[in-house]
């Protein structure tokens, strides 16, 4: 039973990581009905402006929200430049326009700051959490940031104007538009919004799995598990499925015997498809009637 | 009678067709035999290197071929093709290497085994439609190799070192008509032919009842299935016929490379297949031709521009390429069709 509890909360501090990650996916799906694919090699740049502005001596209070504003101006630059123009091409040629994104950034990066593994500091200390060995001050004050994040969004999205207006333009474009939406440029707050969320998924992680351009390779994967898991149309839904995946993925190896390192990922997504199978919205999520 | 009621009508309709569009009928059919005598000269004057390199680009073709009879003609969307591709390739390795038979048996064999692999895999994911069925097809693609590695079927695969195979010599009567042929040369024209016969059974399969069907449903599945349609039928053939079809790519690639890992089908192969896809143009079959050349040429070109920022410059690359044609290579030719065709009137 100890075993299984122990499992239980490593699971949970490593779902943070997902949870943090899932939520920047469901944010850009909210705006632009699509999975965003360069997503992971976005918050590692921000990650890397982040590393950078430290090395430049910048404390770490003033890297935090400096970072924040530059991946925010950095997702509408993006917008603007490669995905407005593509305008109208089909959702496919989108993807493929994600996929350069991907290797562009994670090519610049690797260039800019090199291929080696770095230290990233974080602002909590690494001590046991409340005495706890699994869980450190700093995989805490993650689950913290998390539920802020997660809060803040809520709030956003229910209780203010733009808010409102980000989730008609994304609902029914057209139909926003006529009463005045500026949909195009909701689009790009979108982008913004969820490349500032990814830029603190990535500041926030980087302590943990250590900052490299391929930082986000194996994180992006679970954080796309997660929010399909918990379903994309809830940001409560994508946190809830990035700690079920966590806790699932080292339940799986503890448990199943000969499942290595190596298996895990393959089970974990192995069950959120029977997951899918079963209830096609996700956990959490809203299914959506379709009429001729 | 069905038949005859249902061809006469489209056959008038398509007449009046054919003779609006008879220039633009002619330089597709002239293109498509420069193609073809393209594919059948140019290898006789290569090296062996080139002419390896022609035939992975033929092996992506017709992998790519496979996934738009997926995409482009049942609107569903996979990432997991290299899962398929996957064991294809291990299904001729294995009946080579430890069965110990012919080459060009393996073949039918990888189809069938992926066909049916294929059509099980779709029964499931007829529930899912989208991002869901991307992530699910994006699973398998991510567990393909880590399956092929396990201990349990070492014997078999060979496990993390994958199996070398022997390269097929071209066969006895060659010679004894007096034609020096390469092993490389000899594997590029089987399989050009076997490329040939699966684009012309895909083309037909499009256009037959079947492929209607396929592409009713990609349009609108609830009108599709109001008409009549069986969705769940059409929908998990669809996956058959392009996983087995992809089965035989992979044989086919197992064969030219005379290896199989199980790295080499990482969802890498998957995403560099789906890109291959949207630069031919999503349902345009031709267009396979020009999505394996981006697929097999531009990682090359961009890591020789700058071998530190040659993934920056194949996202360049493919960025320029997106903005200039989204629909791919299908917009080129309509765009050269449409000029070709304006200069002939003007003339």
């Amino acid at each position: 039973m100890e075993l299984f509890i122990n499992q239980v909360l490593a699971g949970i501090s490593t779902g943070a990581i997902y949870a943090c990650m899932a939520l920047a996916v469901v944010m850009i799906y909210q705006a632009i009905d699509h999975l965003n694919f360069a997503q992971g090699e976005m918050a590692m740049f921000s990650t890397f402006i982040a590393y950078q502005l430290l090395q430049w001596g910048i404390p770490y209070w003033w890297t935090f929200p400096l970072t924040l504003i530059i991946s925010f101006a950095g997702g509408i630059a993006i917008e603007r430049a490669l995905f407005k123009p593509l305008g109208n091409a089909p959702v496919l040629v989108h993807v493929a326009g994600f996929i350069a994104l991907f290797a562009i950034l994670n090519s610049v990066a690797g260039l800019t700051w090199d291929w080696t593994i770095k230290q990233f500091p974080t602002p909590f200390g690494n001590a046991p959490f409340l005495g706890s060995q699994l869980i450190s001050t700093h995989q805490a004050g993650m689950i913290g940031i998390t539920f802020i994040l997660l809060i803040l969004l809520f709030v956003f999205f229910r209780f203010t104007r733009v808010g409102l207006a980000m989730r008609a333009a994304a609902a029914l474009p057209e139909s926003a538009k006529l009463v005045g939406i500026n949909v195009s440029w909701m689009i790009a707050l979108g982008w913004g919004m969820a490349s500032g969320i990814g830029a603190i998924a990535g500041i926030l992680i980087a302590p943990v799995v250590f900052l490299e351009p391929n930082m986000m390779g194996g994180v992006l994967v679970y954080g796309f598990a997660s929010a399909v898991l918990g379903g994309l149309t809830s940001p409560f839904g994508a946190v809830m499925g990035g700690f079920l995946v966590g806790v699932f993925e080292n339940l799986v190896g503890t448990y199943i015997p000969g499942v290595g390192n190596e298996l895990k990922l393959p089970i974990a997504l192995a069950l959120i498809i029977t997951v899918l199978v079963l209830r096609p919205g996700g956990l959490f999520g809203r299914t959506f009637v379709q009429r001729v | 009678m069905t038949t005859a009621h249902e061809t006469a009508p489209a056959a008038t309709a398509s007449k009046k067709a054919a003779a609006a569009a008879a220039p633009s009928m002619n330089i597709a059919r002239v293109a498509s035999l420069i193609t073809l005598a393209l594919l059948l000269l140019v290898p006789l004057f290569l090296k062996n290197f080139y002419i390896f390199q022609m035939t992975q680009w033929l092996i992506y073709a017709i992998a790519l071929l496979a996934l738009n009879i997926l995409t482009g003609g049942s609107g569903q969307f996979s990432l997991g093709q290299s899962a398929f591709y996957a064991v294809g390739a291990y299904t001729a390795a294995v009946m080579m290497e430890i069965l110990g038979v012919n080459y060009a048996l393996t073949l039918p064999v990888a189809g069938l085994i992926c066909f049916v692999f294929g059509f099980l895999f779709g029964l499931p994911a007829l529930r899912l439609s989208g991002v869901y069925l991307a992530l699910a097809t994006f699973a398998l693609a991510v567990a393909m190799p880590q399956v092929l590695k396990l201990h349990f079927f070492e014997s078999w695969t060979g496990g993390v070192q994958g199996l070398v195979i022997i390269k097929p010599d071209p066969p006895e009567f060659l010679k004894t008509i007096g034609l020096k042929v390469s092993q490389d040369m000899w594997l590029y024209y089987f399989t050009l032919v076997v490329g040939i016969g699966i684009y012309i059974a895909s083309v037909n399969l499009l256009a037959s009842r079947s492929g209607r069907a396929m592409m009713a449903i990609r349009d609108n599945q609830i009108a599709a299935s109001a008409m009549g349609i069986d969705v769940p039928l059409y929908k998990t053939l669809a996956f058959g016929i392009s996983a087995g079809i992809t089965g035989v790519a992979g044989a086919l690639g197992a064969i030219a490379v005379a290896f199989v890992a199980p790295d080499s089908y990482t969802i890498q192969l998957a995403i560099a297949l789906f890109l291959g896809m949207v630069i031919g143009g999503v349902g345009w079959l031709p267009g396979s031709l020009a999505g394996a050349a981006f697929i097999v040429f531009v990682p090359n070109i961009a890591e020789s521009i700058s071998k530190g920022l040659s993934g920056a410059i194949f996202g360049i690359i493919l960025i320029v390429i997106i903005f200039l044609v989204p629909h791919g290579a299908r917009q080129v030719a309509y765009m050269a069709q449409h000029l070709i065709g304006k200069i002939g009137k003007s003339s």
